[in-house]
Formats: C-alpha cells, sequence, structure tokens
C-alpha cells in the first residue's frame, strides 16, 4: 500500500467543484501536455462517461484547458482558461461521447498538435480524490500516474534497447521503482516506462536517445 | 513512527504521552516525504486557504456554475448579526463557514479538499468557529488540522472516503469525523475522547446516501456540510462530557464501509436516486430528459 500523506487527507488545494471532475481533469491534461514538446498548437478533448454528462457543470472543460496549459490544480486562472487560450493562440474543442459505454466513467482522450506539427493522443482516467493515471498513449494501452519522476520511451522493439535505457539510467545513479514494458507487436513500436525516486537528471534524455532504436523520450518530473 | 488502527494511535499517543496531533505529525515527518519545515509550511497554507474559503462569501455572493445554490453564507450571517440565531455562536459560525466554503467550491474558487471537495466546507466550518469563538492561535489550528488527518488516514486506509463508493456518510461522514475529533483536541479533550467522538459521528451519520442533483457538488451537498458541522459539535460535546461508545472508531470504519458498499449504486453519486430524483429537483436540472 502506498504511502497516504496528511496532504492526501486534507487536499489536493484545489479549484472547485469537484475532486474528480475538475481537480483530476486538471492533473490528468498536465500530465499529458509533458508528453509534447511545447508549444502546443492544437489541443482536442473527447470526453466519456461521466465526463461527457457533467462536463459543463463542473469546469471539467476549463479545468482540462487550464491543466493543458500548464496549470496546477490550485491555479485560479484555471476559470479564465477559455479566454487564456485564446490569447495565447491555442485551437481547442471538446466532443463528449456518450456512446462508448465501456470505458471507466471519468475518462477523456485529449488529442495534442504542437506547433513543429507533431501529434499525440493520451487517454486519462480520474480516479477521485484528484488521483489520476494515464492509460493510453497514441491508442497504445499503458499505465503510469506521475506520481514518480518518469522517463517513457517511444521506441522500435529491438534487443538491447531495455539494457540501454537501464544503463543510462544507472549511469546517473538514478533508482528505479517500477518498470513497464508495452508493444504493438515484434519488431514493432514499443514504449518502456520507468519510475523512479527523486527528480530525474536534466540530460538524461539526450543520452537516451543515443540509441539509434529510441524515437522519443518523454520526461515527467513529480 | 506509523500506525494502522485507531487502537494503534491510542497505543502511540499513550507510549509517547502526546495528543493525537503530534502522531500524526511525527508519522509525516518520519514516512512522508517532505522536511519537518516544509511539513509545517504546507499545512500553514491548508489553514489560510481553508479561512479564505469560509470568509469570501460573506463579502461577495457567488453564484455557482450549476445554478443551484448561492447567498446562503450571507442570509447566514445576517440573520445571526441581527440577534435572531438560535444555534448558540460556535454552531451558528460553523453552519455559515460550512456552506460558504461549498459556495466557493460550486463557483470554482480555491478550496481545500478535506477529505473531499464536496465535503470541503465541514472542518473549516468547525473549526474557525472554535477559533473565532475561544480566540485560538494559528498554531492551535495546525495542530487540529493534524489531528483531522489522523482521522482522515484511518478512514482513507480502512474504509473509504469516496462518495461513489460509500455514499455521503463516507464523504461529509468523514469529514465530520475528522472535525469532532479535532474540536475535542481543541478543547482540551483526550486522544480516547478524540476517537470516541469521531466514531459517534459515523454512528451518527451512518447511511447517509450521495444523491446529488444534476450530478453536480451543490445540492444537497451545501445543506449536508451544515449537518455535518452540527453532527461533529454534538459528538464532541459528548465525547468531552465523558460519554463513552459501544462501537470504537476501528469498528465503526468498518461498519461504515459495509454499510457503503451495501447501498444500491442510484444513492452512489450517479444522480438516479435520492434528492436527486425527485420531481422537483428533476425540472431544475437539464441533466436528462427523462
Amino acid at each position: 500500500m502506498s504511502f497516504i500523506s496528511v496532504f492526501d487527507v486534507l487536499g489536493p488545494n484545489m479549484i472547485g467543484p469537484s475532486s474528480s471532475h475538475t481537480a483530476g481533469a486538471v492533473e490528468i491534461a498536465r500530465l499529458a501536455q509533458k508528453l509534447v514538446e511545447p508549444p502546443l498548437k492544437q489541443v482536442e478533448f473527447t470526453l466519456y462517461g461521466s465526463f461527457a454528462q457533467t462536463y459543463h457543470g463542473h469546469g471539467t472543460d476549463r479545468a482540462l484547458l487550464g491543466g493543458i496549459m500548464g496549470f496546477s490544480t490550485d491555479d485560479l486562472r484555471i476559470r479564465d482558461s477559455f479566454q487564456i487560450a485564446r490569447d495565447r493562440g491555442l485551437d481547442f474543442a471538446f466532443i463528449p461521447n456518450e456512446t462508448e459505454t465501456e470505458i471507466h466513467p471519468n475518462t477523456v482522450d485529449i488529442r495534442m498538435v504542437n506547433e513543429a506539427g507533431q501529434t499525440m493522443t493520451v487517454r486519462g482516467e480520474s480516479l477521485g480524490g484528484g488521483k489520476v493515471r494515464i492509460t493510453r498513449i497514441n491508442g497504445m494501452r499503458v499505465e503510469f500516474t506521475g506520481e514518480y519522476a518518469s522517463v517513457i520511451t517511444e521506441h522500435q522493439d529491438k534487443p538491447g534497447v531495455v539494457a540501454h535505457i537501464t544503463r543510462v539510467l544507472s549511469d546517473w545513479n538514478v533508482n528505479i521503482a517500477f518498470m513497464r514494458l508495452y508493444r504493438e507487436g515484434k519488431n514493432d513500436t514499443a514504449y518502456c516506462i520507468v519510475e523512479s525516486d527523486g527528480r530525474l537528471p536534466e540530460g538524461i534524455s539526450d543520452q537516451l536517445k543515443a540509441n539509434p532504436y529510441i524515437h522519443n523520450v518523454m520526461v515527467v518530473q513529480p | 513512527m506509523d500506525f494502522k488502527s485507531g487502537e494503534e494511535l491510542l497505543a502511540l499517543c499513550r507510549q509517547e504521552n502526546c495528543p493525537v496531533s503530534q502522531i500524526m505529525r511525527l508519522r509525516e515527518c518520519t514516512q512522508g516525504e517532505a522536511s519537518p519545515q516544509e511539513v509545517e509550511e504546507r499545512m500553514s497554507q491548508v489553514w489560510n486557504i481553508m479561512v479564505g474559503s469560509a470568509r469570501e462569501p460573506l463579502e461577495n455572493s457567488l453564484r455557482s456554475m450549476g445554478g443551484l445554490i448561492g447567498g446562503e453564507a450571507q442570509k447566514l450571517a445576517a440573520h445571526d448579526a441581527q440577534n435572531q440565531g438560535i444555534c448558540g455562536p460556535v454552531l451558528e459560525k460553523a453552519i455559515t463557514y460550512a456552506m460558504a466554503v461549498l459556495e466557493v467550491n460550486a463557483s470554482m474558487g480555491l478550496i481545500v479538499a478535506a477529505p473531499t471537495a464536496g465535503s470541503a466546507g465541514v472542518v473549516p466550518g468547525l473549526l474557525l468557529a472554535l477559533q473565532e469563538t475561544y480566540d485560538l492561535p494559528d498554531s492551535r489550528m495546525a495542530d487540529a488540522l493534524f489531528n483531522c488527518g489522523a482521522i482522515g488516514y484511518l478512514a482513507m486506509r480502512n474504509a473509504t472516503v469516496a462518495g461513489a463508493v460509500g455514499g455521503c456518510q463516507a464523504e461529509i461522514g468523514v469529514a465530520a469525523a475528522m472535525a469532532a475529533s479535532a474540536a475535542v483536541e481543541l478543547m482540551g479533550g483526550t486522544p480516547e475522547q478524540c476517537l470516541t467522538a469521531a466514531s459517534t459521528v459515523l454512528m451518527n451519520m451512518l447511511g447517509l446516501v450521495c444523491d446529488p442533483v444534476g450530478g453536480l457538488v451543490e445540492y444537497p451537498c451545501q445543506s449536508r456540510n451544515a449537518a455535518g458541522a452540527a453532527n461533529a459539535l454534538i459528538a464532541a460535546e459528548m465525547a468531552l462530557s465523558g460519554i463513552k461508545q459501544l462501537i470504537p472508531l476501528d469498528e465503526m470504519l468498518q461498519t461504515m464501509y459495509r454499510v457503503g458498499r451495501k447501498i444500491p449504486v442510484e444513492l452512489r453519486e450517479t444522480a438516479l436516486g435520492g434528492c436527486a430524483a425527485a420531481p422537483s429537483a428533476c425540472r431544475r436540472c437539464s441533466g436528462c430528459n427523462s
């Protein structure tokens, strides 16, 4: 069982009204935008389940948009996130999907396009109390929460890639708490998610990219 | 320094000869990531946000996102200001502040989930009322919050604080149990009396369903936060007077959890039953077409 802090009980400090529909939405979007090179040009949110039904009354839309701009759960700018996004030239859209039911009730798909033209789709679930998890990256089933410093690599499924990743982490004296691998198929696109204690050192990303099979490295600090 | 049950918490209080708040503080500093100084700073920030959210609606009336609530705290304060209150000073303040926090929450203002957003009014409501009435320093309020944290932690660990899992008894019930325990410590009660007060609240609020109109954290949530504060005050008074309970906190948490899982899904935050399904509530809500 993971540690329950006094600030898990008295917290999060958050913009209301709902820890799952507002604070959780901020967290999902804030995690998602860390996976893409800024600045973002366009973002599209597809809402499922209870998110689709009650997003307006819970400010889920403003919360998601605030999170995508990097706001934290207690940032009062979330109230004005529509206007702030327009001022920043960020295109946004919300699409409620009430037909898909075989899905966690508080789920959102976030499709992001950055200035460089890179596109990424991330699925997140709000689990209650402001806790969240990312469950898909570009359609691939994954799982991470952002509570730990995380490295996510997108690579080709080839021998030696994981050895390279662990060697780089070892060189930087990073202690691996959890490590998971996902692949679409043999030799196909794969993801590795490593969660570690403390913060990850700057520059780790470039060394990981030195392996020719690693196409993309995302670093999410806690 | 850690504990997994109310019984272990009380044993530590006896062993260290210190209040519940101090054990929870030590637990946070020895088991958590943050330094003792960071922990104190974060707790002081929690209190500042709580006080801000309890007072803001008395200055500026706030309209909720869903339009179901707004202005209730000002009404209570005005009624009290005309010396027409019938609750007495502590409870009048407590229910005013508890409802105020829910106004802030429902209008996308800044609050502290305690333990959830929908139950965020109970703890600041009662604690701020006690601080103002008895002129208590902020350092004592930090103690009270650590005490709250101990009860809430036990509920999260051994039961639930999610309305979708256990109904309102798990949210406002636990919030009121936290507030009751903290009130006992603030007013000079023993650790045993703190846990007795928390247990009393859970017993008195057992079975309360979660039935938000339109699925929004507004109604009846706001009114129930006031009820939670009142329940907390009653339980604290009983415990401080020396009344004991047959059922200790650990058993009461298990009881609450078991009852929660037997509450039908329509009455667990789905807005399909209870108040949410009453004809007048349905007329005010555009959430569904049935």
